[in-house]
């Protein structure tokens, strides 16, 4: 790992905008906020994963990764991050390096050509260049090629140094974010700014999230300026520094790049979510005071409030048909961090019983607040071992089961109905229109027909009452005409060798565990 | 007949290959109670595992010795005692495979020989099998890393043997990663059919077939028994399915004497009959069972209905070694024609035999301009040849790894009588789903005056 590197690592661990670090001892916090990761039992990303779910998002840039297959080969195109327009981003470009380029040296040289090839071919705004593990571990030096190539070509090609092996996925976004702040923020000047101008940070558009708050913001006059990522386009981030408020959404991943867009261009920022009801209204009531505070007419304020109150109320009569529905339902919540809380007041209004919410990643005022909706901390847990969940859920401890991927399975092998609410899902839940979707969503999981067929009974798990009508199986194999018999746990009987012994009659087949069909 | 052509290039545009540690994890799911661990950095896991995910919609056991860049440099040993400890405490696996990765292998460890070394010192850990396949990710795909897997396990499990029981009916179906696992089902339904006990190594058919058990646990969830992997070398036989299987087959041979024969495909009639044939000597039958002979007379008339289709018919496929000449032998010798061959790895012999002028050792970029410039008229590969299929408006039927925009991939079933004819139909209707309407411009006639048209009345009011 290069020094540059280490010290930028050692920069973003030392982030004084987050809660959590500010209360750690100066060892502590030099170790950084990733615990150290125990073989055999391990799970998430590595750091060029994390890089890149933050930059991908980014939708006419070639995303190129210098690497061998792995990092590519098993990962391009696994995300739902919508786009409005280009479709480069979902291109996996990768320098597929050889035994050869790694024993040779030839690594440089290859990205160098990659680049070349990857403007050529399709002359994208920018190159953003990813490092990974092995040319790290060589010492392929990633900045310089960038460096030579944006000289040599004109397009901008932008480093992004989070090799996997030195950390986690957050890690990875807090590179990512140190990335666009070194090479893309502040390049390009936009033509005309409004006192309007927002960044949002954190929100990928996975399936069009922030295209479900967006006409909020054209309804108030918002201008989303730099958007980080979601939907967004190589020049929207390069002119973010000129926007007047920052909203970090859902994330203490990127708290690095708002602070230092504070820092550095004046620029405040608050946390906010989209997720859930209450949590919208407050995100667009701080943003317009923010921005009335930067200049922006007073009167946003108040039509904002108008927003809200509009928009609540409608929700909440698209809402209120769903209630007869899902109430009464226990939901088991098991996401984490600020989710842990920002739905349930939602769910508890419609009359679900959240019988249990994780609080992993949840920060102490998280925590405090599940204590607060909830009534009191009973109904928290850190994290559940697949093996109990699954437990939890057959012995139906709960209804329907709200989470990421990871423990889809668990919920449906138990047959346990499931509602994806992490990243990976397929429907967006933001703003207020998406707490409709999710309701429905709910309803639609725990009131199929299909559940309880599926738990009912196999055939023979009741016992016969009718008695035979068939005499029993005699002779040869129905399917094949071979003769069954002689006593051996194969199902059919070879003509060779012949037996000396008559075959005596079978009275039954006998099969194997592995059986399909046939005898 | 095919020649292998590299491009000339640095730049991969959408990779066609899988990795080969993600072969190699594969094949130990095909273990019963197994878990693959993969020595590396945690990241190459967890996208192994999604990609694994997204493909069988199940939930899969995969590991990491979480290396980082202090104990890459130093050495993983330590990591690779205390995954192996950890997962033991944790899910009490019978069997852990483990794969090396581009990490490890740039290093450069001996991984055998200290692995040797656990094992010894740690008594404890006696009664789980332990199995190490070398596996960088920068030399082959997908089949290589199941190939070397397979090596492995049969290299650490089958022991030296000269006996042979002339009772036992027993034969080896060594099975190769294009296999799906309806696929190995079918293989076993036919060797049963004359009699015979198959011995399934490895066996994704029982663990990944989908299916819902009555526990959960944090290994595989069947596949062939640890127990009974040793008995490899007392079966009479071993059916290699793939040309990736022929060096496990022969290490069998080299161990246990048992002859072996590799099929190179088993999908389209003779390759089929070829296997049959096969059969009919080892159980001795003349006269095999009516319903293997049944299927095969339903394949010959699916082809005579199929033929209209496929012959001319311009095929791009993209696809691993095996699967890229099974199956583009079997549309070929139903007068298809392969404009376009993509593959992912050159450790194959199997790729000469391709029916195509050139086989392009590439990616699914190599697989989109080929496919354009010949005039593909359908495209066969794994899902992530969606994006050509929308921007050259030809179908595609997905094969191979990774199929994740389509429930069921583990049931499709290309091989054997009744999977072949599956094809058939498959290719036969992909290509009657293009709706064309001819018209007579095409022709170059002239289209009907408009004078003769007939104009609707517009209702008066
Ligand atoms: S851990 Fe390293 S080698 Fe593995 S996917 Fe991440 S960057 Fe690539």
């Amino acid at each position: 790992m290069s020094d540059a590197l280490k010290s930028k690592i050692q920069d973003v661990f030392n982030e004084p905008g987050c809660g959590t670090n500010a209360e750690k001892s100066e060892r502590q916090r030099k170790k950084g906020c990733a615990k150290p990761l125990t073989p055999g039992a391990a799970a998430g990303g590595c750091a060029f994963d994390g890089a890149k779910i933050a930059l991908q998002p980014i939708v006419d840039v070639a995303h190129l990764v210098h690497a061998p297959l792995a990092c590519e080969g098993n990962g391009w195109d696994n995300r739902g991050a919508a786009s409005s327009g280009s479709e480069l981003y979902r291109t996996g470009f990768t320098t597929d390096l050889s035994e050869l380029d790694i024993v040779m040296g030839y690594g440089e040289k290859k990205l160098f050509r990659a680049i070349k090839e990857v403007i050529e071919a399709h002359n994208p705004p920018a190159v953003f260049v990813y490092s990974t593990c092995v040319p790290s571990l060589i010492g392929d030096d990633i900045n310089a090629v960038c460096k030579a190539a944006t000289q040599k070509f004109g397009t901008p090609c932008v480093p992004v140094n989070a090799p996997g092996y030195v950390g986690s996925k957050n890690l990875g976004n807090k590179l990512a974010g140190e990335a666009l702040l070194d090479g893309v923020i502040g390049s390009i000047e936009p033509e005309e700014c409004t006192p309007y101008d927002v960044n949002i940070i954190g929100d990928y558009n996975l399936s069009g999230e922030l295209w479900q708050v967006k006409p909020l913001f054209d309804k108030l006059g918002i201008r989303v300026l730099g958007s980080i990522t979601g939907d967004a386009r190589y020049r929207q981030v390069a002119m973010a520094h000129r926007a007047k408020v920052t909203m970090l959404v859902c994330s203490k991943a990127l708290i690095n790049l708002a602070r230092k867009l504070d820092e550095r261009y004046g620029i405040p920022y608050f946390e906010g979510s989209f997720y859930g009801i209450s949590d919208t209204s407050q995100a667009l009531r701080t943003m317009c005071a923010m921005l009335v505070e930067q200049g922006a007419e007073a009167d946003l304020l108040d039509r904002c409030e108008q927003v809200i109150a509009e928009e609540e109320t409608r929700v909440w009569k698209q809402l209120d048909a769903y209630r007869p529905r899902v109430a009464g339902k226990r939901v088991l919540l098991y996401t984490g961090g600020h989710k842990s809380w920002s739905v349930v007041s939602a769910l508890q209004e419609l009359g679900m019983e959240v019988i249990g919410t994780s609080v992993r990643k949840a920060t102490d005022d998280d925590k405090g607040r599940v204590v607060k909706i909830m009534g009191d901390d009973k109904h928290m847990f850190e994290n559940m071992a697949p093996k109990d969940m699954y437990r939890m859920l057959k012995d139906a401890g709960a209804d329907v089961l709200m989470s990421g991927g990871r423990s889809q399975f668990v919920a449906l092998k138990a047959k346990m109905p499931w509602v994806d609410v992490n990243q990976e899902k397929h429907e967006a839940y933001a703003g207020y229109m998406g707490m409709v979707d999710m309701v429905r969503a709910i309803d639609r999981a725990v009131n199929n027909p299909m559940w309880s067929e599926l738990r009912e009974p196999a055939p023979w798990e009741t016992p016969l009452t009718e008695t035979r009508v068939l005499p029993a199986i005699t002779g040869s194999c129905p399917v094949t005409g071979v003769p069954a018999g002689v006593g051996r746990p194969v199902s059919l009987v070879p003509p060779m060798p012949p037996a000396s012994s008559a075959p005596a009659p079978v009275t039954a087949f006998v099969s194997s565990a592995t059986d399909f069909e046939d005898c | 007949m095919a020649k292998l052509v590299h491009p000339k290039r640095a730049l991969s545009t959408n990779p066609l290959k899988s990795s080969a540690p993600l072969g190699a994890a594969l094949a130990y799911l095909g273990i019963e109670r197994s878990v693959p661990l993969f020595h590396g950095s945690q990241g190459c896991t967890a996208f192994a595992m999604v990609h694994l995910v997204r493909h069988f919609k199940e939930a899969v056991p995969l590991q990491t010795t979480a290396m980082n860049e202090v104990s890459t440099i130093l050495g993983g040993a330590d990591q690779i005692e205390e995954a192996i400890e950890n997962l033991r405490k944790k899910s009490n696996p019978a069997f852990i495979g483990i794969a090396s990765t581009a990490l490890t292998e740039t290093r450069g460890e001996d991984v055998p020989g200290e692995l040797k070394e656990i094992v010894s010192r740690r008594t404890d850990f006696a009664d789980t099998q332990i199995v190490y396949a070398s596996t960088p990710d920068f030399d082959g795909g997908l089949q290589d890393g199941w190939a070397k897997a397979v090596e492995a396990i049969i290299d650490a499990m089958v022991p030296p043997s000269t006996e042979r029981d002339p009772e036992l009916r027993q034969v080896t179906l060594l099975c190769g990663s294009h296999l799906t696992p309806a696929e190995i089902e079918e293989l076993v339904r036919m060797v049963r059919a004359f009699g015979l006990e198959p011995l399934v190594l490895p066996d994704i058919s029982t663990s990944l077939d989908g299916h819902v058990s009555d526990d959960w646990s944090g290994t595989s969830q069947g596949g062939t028994p640890v127990a009974r992997i040793p008995d490899v070398a007392r079966s009479a036989f071993t059916l290699a399915i793939g040309e990736q299987m022929r060096k496990a087959a022969k290490l069998i041979e080299d161990r246990a004497m048992v002859p072996y024969r590799v099929f190179q495909s088993v999908t389209g009639l003779k390759p089929v009959d070829a296997f049959v044939r096969t059969l009919m000597g080892l159980s001795g039958m003349q006269d095999p069972p009516p319903s293997i002979k049944r299927d095969r007379s339903r394949l010959i008339d699916a082809a005579l209905d199929a033929h209209f289709h496929t012959g001319g018919l311009k095929v791009a496929i993209g696809a691993d070694p095996d699967l890229l000449f099974s199956l583009s032998n079997a549309l070929t010798s139903m007068g298809a024609e392969i404009v376009t061959a993509v593959t992912t790895t050159q450790h194959s012999p199997v790729i000469e035999r391709v029916a195509a002028d050139e086989v392009i050792l590439g990616d699914l970029g190599d697989f989109e301009r080929s496919a354009k410039e010949n005039g593909a008229q359908i495209l066969l590969t794994h899902s992530h040849g969606r994006h050509a299929e929308h921007r050259l408006h030809v179908p595609l039927v997905r094969v191979g790894f990774p199929v994740f925009d389509r429930i069921g991939a583990q049931d499709a079933c290309r091989v054997g009588y009744r999977g072949s004819r599956a094809f058939l139909y498959e290719i036969a209707n992909t290509v009657q789903s293009i709706h064309h309407r001819a018209r007579p411009e095409e022709f170059g006639a002239a289209p009907i005056a408009e004078e003769f048209e007939h104009v609707p009345h517009v209702a008066s009011c």
